[in-house]
């Protein structure tokens, strides 16, 4: 790889620019998409592996050509700057993620309390819109309140976001259904809802209800 | 840690290290890394990331210390049907090719 097109490549990354590395294996020949425009062949199969996120292996006149996308990060966006949301912003930004931290309450969501994340002391359904959530956002709230909740939902349920969870209890939920409903959304909408959140591993502390929230978004991510 | 191999090439490159990337371009199998992991290597022996579940990693970085001196970039093949794959012992039963380059 030369340089020049590593630093284009890390540019467009820092951007959050989706890109692909097209690499002809034959001489190690490498174009970096679209930024560079290619022939017929070469350009869908770049934009078919954006879209479905994996690499290909390709044939174009007769070379054979590996084909690696680069999408922007997955994005997961937590509601409530509380306890588990200090150990689920580390565990997700160690797989990958760009994490926001959404919570107006300033005096829970502090530099201090989540060094190095990105943080929205906006109120939740502003944040969420201005967000704006996309097939590769996971959402979590976990405030426990229906306060700042809520908002956050009604948005996340009309985004495409493939994962949204909520932390609480059964009756906890059973509650908050009914004010979605309330809301408008109706039962599909209401289903997309992890709740309670996270795969059930028996979890009590703050890190291990992190975990079990991070492993059910991983499981949703990979089509589990 | 991170899983971020380009930032770590780029890092070291700009430390002044020769840098070579192995790249898993295809897979067959049981493979434990897919298609697109990287592995990281300098010419003074640091490594970084990996293109299987450490059975050929070994084999990897030579071929990347001789990509490192000539330039010219390889496409390795690893299976069972493959002696040098019995050699490093590719334990899995998967196939898959890795391509190496230098960054430069």
């Amino acid at each position: 790889m030369k340089l020049a097109l590593l630093a284009s490549l890390r540019k467009a990354r820092a951007a959050g620019r989706p890109v692909v590395v097209l690499t002809r294996l034959s001489d190690g020949h490498q174009c970096l998409w679209p930024d560079e425009a290619l022939p017929g062949t070469l350009a869908e199969a770049a934009q078919a592996a954006l879209d479905s996120d994996r690499t290909a292996n390709i044939e174009s006149e007769g070379e054979a050509w590996f084909v690696q996308p680069h999408n922007p990060p997955l994005r997961l966006v937590i509601v409530g700057a509380v306890h588990v949301a200090q150990a689920l912003a580390p565990m997700a930004a160690g797989m990958g993620f760009a994490v926001t931290i959404v919570d107006p309450r300033r005096a829970f969501a502090t530099e201090e309390r989540f060094t190095g994340v990105a943080l929205n002391h906006d109120w939740p359904d502003e944040a969420m819109v201005a967000l704006a959530p996309d097939t590769r956002t996971a959402i979590v709230t976990l405030t426990h309140d229906p306060k700042l909740d809520d908002p956050a939902l009604d948005v996340a349920l009309k985004s495409p976001a493939f994962y949204v969870g909520a932390l609480g209890s059964r009756r906890t939920h059973a509650k908050r259904v009914d004010r979605l409903k309330e809301l408008g959304h109706g039962d599909a909408a209401i289903a997309r809802i992890a709740a309670p959140v996270g795969l059930d591993i028996g979890a009590v502390t703050a890190p291990e209800i992190a975990l079990s929230i991070m492993a059910q978004v991983v499981a949703r991510r990979r089509g589990k | 840690m991170t899983e971020d191999m380009l930032e770590t090439a780029a890092a070291w490159a700009e430390a002044g290290e020769q840098v070579a990337i192995a790249t898993v371009v295809e897979t067959w199998g049981s493979s434990p890394r897919p298609a697109g992991s990287m592995l990281v290597v300098t010419a003074s022996g640091r490594m970084a990331g990996s293109v299987s579940g450490g059975c050929i990693e070994g084999a990897v970085a030579e071929v990347a210390q001789e990509t490192m001196r000539t330039g010219q970039p390889q496409l390795l093949d690893f299976g069972i049907s493959d002696e040098r794959a019995w050699e490093v012992g590719l334990a899995c039963g998967g196939k898959l090719k890795v391509f190496v380059e230098k960054l430069a």
